[in-house]
């Protein structure tokens, strides 16, 4: 169906299609240099690509290599990877994890790049450094930071007690709140920028418009403002599910060892017991997920993260 | 047909934005079932007061009033005028349908009502097999007609609109504009309608406001202010004019009259300072003659440029003195003119011209 605002277009244009012939040998000199031009973009990104093939794929493939040799030759890892009860705990626990933190966070992304967006003057500048100032700062100092502030000893426990709200610690970290909430804190930002660009591109006259047919905010916002930034909303969502699905240094330090996600599973799979064969094969496993996910973003929701809303 | 249009009287609006004033004490009376233009150039103040009138935009200064009730500080929701924004402003995500339908379901209508009321506008504005498109599939003028049907499907008291016809190309335009005309007929509403297209507005209206720098210079009629434009630029902006510089203005037997490179030029009686002032006269006014006139003005000029219309030649004379003047003839007047070489007499009927005040 969105052929149709092409053809039009090839339909104005139609006639100043047809060239003269000493046009021809204009275009035939313009075609040198821009030939040109495309291999010397190569040269330029050439670096880049033999870079990520040196450090990424060819070690991946040795890695899906592994997971179809060891330890013996055959899909033996892929059986066990869907049958045994571990590793499918896991990966439920994961998926169930990234479902949890994509919402929460991409809910709060929205209303902070509603007010990043919107807000008065003040509180978008505002908005700008409480989103950029934890985006600079380590996610390793902020899983720290927040096992300091949740763990049994930690901050908001000790003031609990002292205030006399309760007798004895809550369970804040070392679990699935704790990998949430520490996830959720990391994201949010990665969720709140293509959010604000699809909010940028709505035209203000199609708000007001709503407003002059006699529709109230309410009805504005869900009937006008949230369809108009859904591809904003469907972007955000894939990459935040995207980040979480690989996600290691968070869940580690605040799962403690207790909620276990993917990424954790390969490490202690390759490092803590001799079991690479399985590692590997969680490894591939993962790699397709994200890269059908990515697919889709790029398939979907491409307009909103380079900025064109619709 | 529709008994629901009503009239506004906007009394000493104005608009401030910090030291800026957009809009200055502008007092104007809309008629109710009037098709009133907003003409100025860019920056005038036209949206801006267009924005106050809908309720977008609070006036910093003045009252708004209609039928009798003050208005000033009714929410936009709540005053509902149907309004086409320049870039029509149509819901994006929403088909041709959806977007006609969303202020009657936002009215709480009945699906059966809408569905009903939607397929009749489609049909009135000739969008029907369209349906279905979303505003992107859309070709210019269909956008345009989409925006229409959507101010206007649910009866709106008032409609205004803001350069709607700005992004067509010319042939589209006069065909939008005709059509908005006939749209003005059968619903009976009151038209507010924005744009800085002189020949629109002297075509379209039943009366043309003058904006320039915030300021409302004349309200009148596309005759009147035409033909009796209040001041100099009013004269000039509503199309081409010869403005002549005259002294020693004083009435006579016939009408009020100065000097010109030693003749004298009367137009009909006015009011006057005396002093010097400007003669100003439409080009389509004046003939050309090889004598002066006795019964009509007359000014010695000679041809310098000529230009070709089609239905038209466009004739460019300077007076001995060296004032220019431009005349507009049917093409084969002008070739008859022309035979009698370049020398020759500008008249004009002694009731086409117009003296304008000094300044401005
Ligand atoms: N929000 C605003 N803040 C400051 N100045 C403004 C604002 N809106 C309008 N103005 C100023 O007010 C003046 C009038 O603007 P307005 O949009 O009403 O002009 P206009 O007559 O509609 O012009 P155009 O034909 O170009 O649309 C302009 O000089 C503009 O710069
Ligand atoms: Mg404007």
């Amino acid at each position: 169906m969105a052929a149709a605002a092409p053809f039009s277009r090839a339909e104005e244009e139609g006639p100043s299609v047809s060239l003269a012939p000493d046009h021809r040998t204009e275009w035939g000199r313009q075609a040198t240099p821009r030939r040109a031009s495309r291999w010397i973009g190569f040269c330029f990104i050439a670096p880049l690509l033999a870079f990520l093939a040196l450090v990424y794929v060819i070690p991946f493939l040795g890695v899906a290599e592994w997971s179809v040799t060891l330890p013996k030759p055959g899909i033996g890892q892929y059986e066990r990877l869907a049958t045994d009860p571990l590793v499918l705990s896991v990966f439920l626990r994961t998926f169930r994890i990234c479902a949890i933190v994509t919402f929460v966070s991409v809910t709060a992304a929205y209303a902070i790049a509603y007010v990043w967006v919107r807000g008065t003057l003040l509180q978008r500048r505002l908005t700008e450094l409480c989103i950029l100032i934890p985006f600079l700062i380590s996610v390793l100092t902020r899983a720290f930071g927040w096992l300091a502030l949740l763990s049994s000893r930690g901050l908001v426990n000790t003031w609990l007690q002292a205030s006399g709200l309760i007798d004895s610690p809550l369970q804040l970290a070392r679990n699935e709140f704790g990998v949430v909430l520490g996830m959720t804190h990391v994201l949010i930002p990665f969720a709140a920028f293509p959010l604000a660009s699809a909010m940028r591109s709505v035209d203000e006259r199609v708000l007001l418009a709503a407003r002059g047919l006699g529709a109230s905010r309410l009805r504005i916002f869900w009937r006008v403002f949230l369809p108009m930034t859904a591809s904003g909303l469907i972007g955000a969502a894939l990459i935040v599910f995207v980040f979480t699905l690989g996600f290691f240094v968070t869940p580690a330090i605040l799962g403690g060892g207790r909620s276990i996600m993917v990424a954790e599973l390969v490490y202690l799979r390759m490092f803590q017991s001799p079991d690479w064969g399985l590692g590997a094969a969680v490894s591939v496993v993962l790699v397709l997920i994200v890269g059908a996910l990515m697919a889709a973003l790029f398939r979907f929701a491409r307009p909103a993260m380079i900025g064109g809303g619709r | 047909m529709d008994t629901r249009a009503v009239g506004l009287n906007a009394i000493g609006i104005g608009k401030s934005y910090g030291a800026f004033r957009a809009l200055k004490d502008v007092s104007l009376d809309i008629g109710r079932g009037e098709f009133l233009t907003l003409l100025g150039p860019s920056g005038s103040g036209k949206t801006t007061f267009l924005m106050i009138l809908a309720g977008f935009e609070q006036a910093t200064s003045g009252r708004l009033m209609s039928e009798g009730v003050d208005i000033t500080a009714r929410s936009a929701e709540a005053r509902s005028f149907g309004m086409v924004f320049q870039g029509y402003a149509l819901f994006p995500h929403m088909n041709v349908e959806q977007n006609i339908a969303f202020p009657l379901q936002v009215r709480k209508m009945s699906r059966d009502a809408v569905g009903r009321r939607v397929a009749e506008m489609i049909q009135r504005v000739g969008l029907t097999g369209h349906e279905k498109k979303l505003p992107a599939q859309l070709s210019g003028g269909q956008q345009q007609r989409v925006a229409l049907a959507r101010a206007l499907v649910f009866e709106p008291s008032v409609l205004l609109l803001d350069e709607p016809f700005s992004a067509l190309d010319k042939h589209l335009r006069g065909r939008m504009q005709d059509e908005v005309k006939r749209l003005h007929q059968d619903f009976g509403t009151t038209f507010i309608f924005v744009t800085h297209d002189q020949s629109e507005a002297l075509s379209l209206s039943s009366r043309i406001a003058i904006f320039n720098h915030g300021e409302l210079l004349q309200v009148a009629t596309p005759q009147d202010v035409y033909e009796r434009p209040a001041n100099r630029f009013v004269a000039e902006f509503l199309g081409e004019i010869n403005l002549l510089p005259v002294e020693n203005i004083g009435d006579c037997s016939i009408g009020t009259g100065g000097s010109f490179e030693g003749a004298r030029l009367t137009g009909p009686r006015q009011e006057h300072a005396g002093g010097a002032g400007t003669l100003a006269i439409r080009p389509e006014h004046m003939s050309l003659a090889d004598g002066c006139p006795r019964d009509a003005n007359g000014v010695a000029a000679s041809i310098i440029a000529t230009t070709y219309l089609g239905s038209a030649m466009r004739l460019g004379l300077a007076t001995r003195g060296g004032t220019r003047i431009i005349v507009t003839l049917p093409t084969e007047t002008a070739a008859k003119a022309l035979t009698n070489g370049p020398d020759l007499w500008v008249t004009w009927p002694m009731d086409k011209g117009f003296l304008l005040p000094e300044g401005r």
